[in-house]
């Protein structure tokens, strides 16, 4: 009986090519769309090397000071206020603090070669786990001591040396400061803000006062906790230190806002802050709202099938009117129909994963964003094939059902009541 | 034509030239009535029928366009309801039966013939003919394929199994429509203008091929049709006129 659907399943489809067109480009198109954004939002907030340990680690990137006059600040935190009062955290594991990465001169020959350079303490490493293609990180020793060595991507090896082995021990200039090589690491994209640069160095050598006494900076931090089931202690023993922080000037300033966010919750912290006043990192709401925006975007499909599939199975009132005469149940069409709809929305599912490659390897290869490598989430694909399924199952279910509720004479009839 | 030996033979005047005892009712129609209601019109197509038709008859409906003939065919086959009156098959009420009830009834008891023939256009032949095994379980797929090759060959189709019926002439569809009819091995043919759309030669020849399914298989017929010379052919003829039986 399977096969008799399927064979009438294929023929309607041929038979309809303009419709069936129509319906497998909804369905294909929303699936393309929907697992190449999730595909970015993956590559930017998903749990990716060097950064793989995301459930056991809390960001603090950004500094939120209230003035009393109305106005708002936002930056990055001083690498005093981030030793002073993060570092002794007695909850978690390990704490890195690392500055924002800036785009730094170097020079090949006569040509410049601008590079990201980041200054990390020796912990950085030990958080995240990057992979070396070649030689090691800086020691606590090298960062106490200042002294003058430097991680570096694959890419500028690449660039600087020419090659990316054997570069271990020698030197690039940049900004006119010479640093050894200690290490050479895969390249990681540049979405990931935390991590991501060419060149890594100790944060002793930054330009930086680190001693001066003020809460704004360039620096960031990394807390991680010993098991992901601690975070939110953490997190509650980071609340009550961020509480004890003094204001820089309690007449001007209101308040601090200062929270240890896990990744997208740091993003949806700002992000939300026009509804939340970073009073939460309004992750529920930035769910509610994506949810709401993949909902609606996935509605638009299922309403253009519900559409063709009504005025497609009207067409076949008399074939169901035959098929009623002969002995089918209204239960035995339903089946029939929602296996045809079935069919219909595998093929475009699968053509959707097939466009959602192609666009992905398309974007990977027009380098848009640097180091960029986004892979298809299989998870969020068998997510996706579902809920368009199940609108694809819904969609045909109301005219099949409508259908095997008439009178046999009148389906016979062309379905006219 | 490969027309098989009679199976069974109910009844068969000609053959015997003598009267049989009375055959047992298939289908007893009780005071039938059926009326189209709309917001300001009451049409009745059937006024109070009562009939009778005995196992293995082959009887003819006749009357002009409009007088009630297809929607009787259509409450003999469970098709319609009656809006009152009682339709008995094999003696058995069939108003309190349910929607799966009647489909398994239609399935197994009754082969059902259109004017307009009504195949699955995107089906071959064999698989047309195999419809009505489908809704039944117990009938293997081997099987199937068996009897649908069976009832084609009765109809002189054994040849076209896998043609489409738009490859086919009027005369062949109406024959693959009279196998998948047979398919199920039905005891009752419910043919609705079989020959309407077909010339007089095609027409004859479906009708010699249903009159020999009542002489030498013993199935019940009704059939619906407009032509007297045909009608004459079957063994009673049942004429309406405005919604009532007049003979």
């Amino acid at each position: 009986m399977l096969l008799s659907y399927l064979k009438i399943a294929w023929k309607v489809l041929l038979r309809r090519k303009f419709f069936t067109f129509i319906s497998l480009f909804g369905i294909s198109f929303t699936l393309m769309v929907l697992l190449v954004v999730v595909a970015l939002f993956d590559h930017t907030v998903g749990a990716h090397a060097p950064e793989s340990r995301l459930d056991r680690m809390t960001f603090v990137q950004l500094l939120h000071i209230k003035y009393k006059n109305g106005g708002n600040q936002n930056s990055p935190l001083s690498y005093y206020l981030l030793d002073t009062y993060v570092r002794p955290l007695r909850t978690p594991e390990k704490v890195t603090i690392y500055s924002n990465f800036h785009s730094t001169p170097s020079y090949v020959g006569n040509s410049r070669l601008d590079l990201d350079l980041k200054y990390t303490d020796e912990v950085f490493w030990q958080i995240l786990d990057f992979t070396f293609r070649e030689g090691k990180p800086y020691t606590p020793a090298e960062v106490k001591s200042a002294a003058r060595v430097a991680v570096i991507n694959q890419s500028t090896a690449r660039k600087y040396f020419g090659t990316d082995t054997g570069v271990v021990g020698r030197t690039i200039e940049i900004n006119q400061t010479n640093y050894r090589v200690l290490g050479v690491v895969d390249n990681v994209p540049a979405m990931r803000l935390s991590s991501y640069a060419d060149v890594w160095v100790p944060i002793t050598t930054s330009p930086d006062d680190l001693r001066r006494v003020q809460l704004t900076g360039d620096f960031s931090a990394i807390i991680m906790a010993k098991t992901a089931g601690d975070v939110p202690a953490m997190q509650a023993e980071f609340d009550q230190m961020a509480r004890r922080v003094p204001l820089d000037d309690p007449k001007g300033m209101e308040r601090l806002d200062l929270h240890a966010d896990q990744l997208l919750a740091s993003y949806s912290r700002q992000l939300m802050n026009p509804l939340t006043d970073y009073a939460s990192d309004g992750l529920t709401i930035l769910y509610a709202i994506l949810s709401g925006i993949a909902l609606l975007f996935m509605l638009l499909p299922a309403l253009n099938l519900v559409n063709i599939n009504v005025s497609r199975i009207m067409d076949r009132s008399s074939e169901i009117g035959v098929r009623k005469a002969f002995g089918a149940t209204g239960g035995t069409l339903i089946g029939q129909f929602l296996v045809e709809n079935i069919f219909l929305t595998a093929i475009g599912g699968l053509l959707g994963l097939l466009l959602a490659y192609v666009a992905l390897q398309l974007i990977d290869g027009a380098q848009i964003l640097a180091y960029a490598h986004f892979e298809l989430n299989w998870r969020i694909f068998g997510w996706a094939l579902l809920a368009t399924l199940f609108f694809g199952v819904l969609s045909g279910v109301y005219p099949a059902f409508k259908m095997s509720r008439l009178q046999p004479v009148q389906a016979l009839k062309g379905g006219s009541k | 034509m490969n027309f098989t030996t009679a199976q069974s033979n109910l009844f068969d005047p000609a053959a015997t030239g003598v009267a049989v005892a009375p055959a047992p009712a298939m289908i007893k129609l009780t005071d039938i009535e059926k009326v189209y209601q709309t917001k300001t019109i009451e049409t009745v197509a059937l006024n109070r029928v009562n009939l009778t038709i005995n196992k293995g008859e082959f009887v003819s409906i006749m009357g002009p366009s409009g007088c009630g003939k297809s929607t009787l065919l259509s409450i003999i086959g469970l098709l319609d309801e009656p809006s009152s009156g009682q339709v008995e098959i094999a003696g058995r009420p069939v108003t309190s039966y349910s929607d799966k009830e009647l489909a398994g009834l239609r399935n197994q008891k009754i082969g059902f013939v259109f004017q307009s023939y009504h195949l699955i256009n995107d089906l071959s032949v064999l698989d047309n003919v195999e419809l009505p095994l489908l809704y039944r379980r117990s009938v293997s797929g081997q099987e199937r394929r068996q009897r649908a090759h069976a009832a084609l060959d009765k109809v002189g189709l054994s040849a076209r199994t896998s043609h489409f019926p738009s490859q086919l002439s009027g005369g062949q569809r109406q024959r693959v429509a009279i196998a998948r009819a047979l398919a199920g091995n039905p005891e009752l043919i419910l043919a609705d203008e079989p020959t309407g759309n077909l010339d007089s030669v095609m027409g004859e020849e479906i009708m010699d091929l249903l009159l020999h399914l009542n002489r030498h298989e013993g199935v019940t017929i009704v059939m619906v049709t407009h032509d007297e010379h045909q009608a004459q052919k079957t063994e009673r003829v049942i004429r309406f006129f405005d919604g009532s039986q007049v003979s």
